[in-house]
């Protein structure tokens, strides 16, 4: 591999870990995307590692800096906790003594100001990486590198082939592609990760399509 | 020979060629396989300087606590006491041990650092190399130069071996950032090439085989004091490099044997935070108070 300077000597970061911080803090922001940017309650359930050592590693902090939308090396990211009731939301956090698929895993529970409720399900892979196993119950994939479309939709024949034309359209790029479903005929959802950024045209666009269509939400490359 | 080196013996090898040093060689290299021009790097670089500095400034000047409440103040404790006392290793390596420790104290308690070439690491480069530039009336243009020579260590290390502590123990985190430290002061001291990478080979082998057992599993204990020590090890070595004593095995190999150490060190000893120092009564004990009984 070809490594850069930036890679030796980078990045800027805050501490004390990038598992427990940059990766955290980017858990935060993908479930705050998901849940259409709206939260005002949100209860996190740690497992494994992250339930055992959340307090030290500072963890806590950096999840709710990531549902305030702050970036994973933001100096107020130790702060979130003052900021967060300073702004009054409200916030719990669970430990969990379940098995885990992976060390670092964490469950956010975000209740929207209209009361709709958004779950996602991710873990911290390492140096800041993440994954993103389950939304409402439902198992996904993907890890943020790339600009990626998360749209719930019903499973009906042809919404796969008019959201992947809107994209011919608009000439993005598809990297990777998955769609995960419920049961057959009911709740699924697309995850779609690009090449190309994507516009909030292409959004309503993808919104517009019909009423197959319940959720888009973008997030953009970490 | 490509200009994407990928050995401390082709890397001299360009640098004889070319006429260049370590750092203006690894800045060809950078250019080269990033594609972004000179000038957009360099200023980066800066950017990192200026992150790293403001890390030394915090920690030495305030009393710092980590988000686990277990370490923090030393820093400003032992720069209060180099200030006013005569100490027993000089006032100047005593100020590049405060620095380092300081960065590591505000990596502790979320405060911004730049990861050299992890966080576990961080206070060592700072640490050495700010202060020495600063005893030396160095610009930071030659600063942002040596971190471009600690970077080619970095790298080599990076490739050919491991940083990560889960791997090659601590060795291969504070080792590596000892050697990159130490190959940086020396080049920007005028030392060439070769005297830059026998420092950094003789700061790697000053601590071949150190483990890494962090109580309680945070990057605070003995992680900050081992950046303390790391950074007179990367001094010293750099001084021994500038004197003209060799180091006996050659760079590449150093790092190799490093490797092979690292790879012969039980799993307790990487990382986990299940032998060594967390495993002592002491460590276990602290354990507990931070995180409760498992």
């Amino acid at each position: 591999m070809d490594y850069s300077v930036f890679d030796i000597i980078g990045p800027r970061m805050i501490g004390p870990s990038s598992s427990h911080t940059a990766g955290a803090a980017r858990l935060g922001k993908v479930a705050r995307r998901i849940s259409g940017n709206d939260v005002a309650r949100v209860i996190f359930v740690l497992y494994g590692s992250f339930a055992k050592t959340y307090k030290g590693h500072g963890t806590d902090r950096a999840l709710l800096a990531g549902i305030m939308d702050m970036e994973p090396n933001d100096p107020n990211l130790g702060r979130s906790l003052e900021l967060a009731e300073a702004a009054g939301l409200i916030y719990e956090f669970i430990a969990d003594d379940a098995d885990p698929p992976h060390p670092n895993t964490v469950k956010t529970v975000i209740t929207g100001s209209d009361g709709k409720r958004t779950e996602m399900m991710g873990c911290s892979i390492g140096g800041g990486s993440i994954k993103v196993i389950q939304i409402n119950g439902l198992n996904v994939e993907f890890t943020g590198e790339y600009p990626t479309l998360v749209i719930r939709h019903m499973d009906r024949p042809g919404v796969i082939a008019e959201v992947t034309s809107l994209m011919v359209q608009f000439n993005i790029n598809i990297a990777f592609m998955r769609v995960f479903r419920q049961s057959k005929g009911q709740d699924a959802f697309m995850i779609i990760e690009t090449d190309n950024a994507i516009s909030k045209k292409v959004i309503a666009q993808v919104r517009a399509l019909g009423d197959e269509i319940q959720d888009v939400y973008l997030i953009e490359a970490l | 020979m490509s200009i994407n080196f990928t050995s401390g013996t082709a890397l001299l090898g360009l640098c004889s060629k070319n006429n260049v040093r370590i750092f203006e060689m690894m800045l060809v290299r950078e250019v080269y396989i990033s594609q972004r021009n000179k000038d957009h790097i360099l200023n980066e670089m800066k950017e990192n300087l200026a992150v790293m500095k403001k890390a030394v400034e915090r920690g030495l000047a305030e009393d710092i606590r980590s988000v686990s409440g277990l370490t923090g103040g030393d820093a400003k404790k032992l720069r209060l006491y180099y200030e006013k006392e005569m100490t027993v290793a000089g006032t100047d390596l005593n100020k590049a041990v405060a620095s380092a420790m300081a960065v590591l104290e505000v990596n502790a308690a979320m405060g911004q650092i730049v990861a050299a070439p992890t966080a576990g690491s961080s206070g060592i480069l700072p640490g050495a190399l700010i202060s020495t530039a600063q005893r030396f009336k160095k610009k930071d243009e030659d600063i942002v130069n040596a971190l471009f020579t600690a970077a080619a260590v970095g790298y080599l290390i990076t490739r050919n071996a491991t940083v990560a502590g889960a791997e090659g123990g601590c060795q291969a985190e504070t080792g590596a950032a000892a050697a990159m430290a130490a190959a940086a002061i020396t080049e920007m001291l005028g030392g060439t090439p070769e005297q830059a990478l026998d420092a950094a080979a003789m700061a790697i082998k000053n601590i071949l085989g150190l483990v890494c057992d962090p109580i309680a599993g945070l990057v605070e204990a003995p992680c900050i004091k081992r950046n303390a020590i790391g950074t007179a090890n990367a001094m010293i070595s750099a001084d021994l490099a500038l004197a003209g004593i060799k180091s006996i095995i050659p760079f590449d190999e150093v790092v190799e044997a490093m490797l092979k150490v690292g790879k012969t060190l039980p799993c307790e000893l990487r990382e986990t935070g299940t032998g060594g120092l967390a495993w002592t009564p002491t460590g276990r004990q602290i354990h507990e108070r931070i995180f409760g009984k498992s």
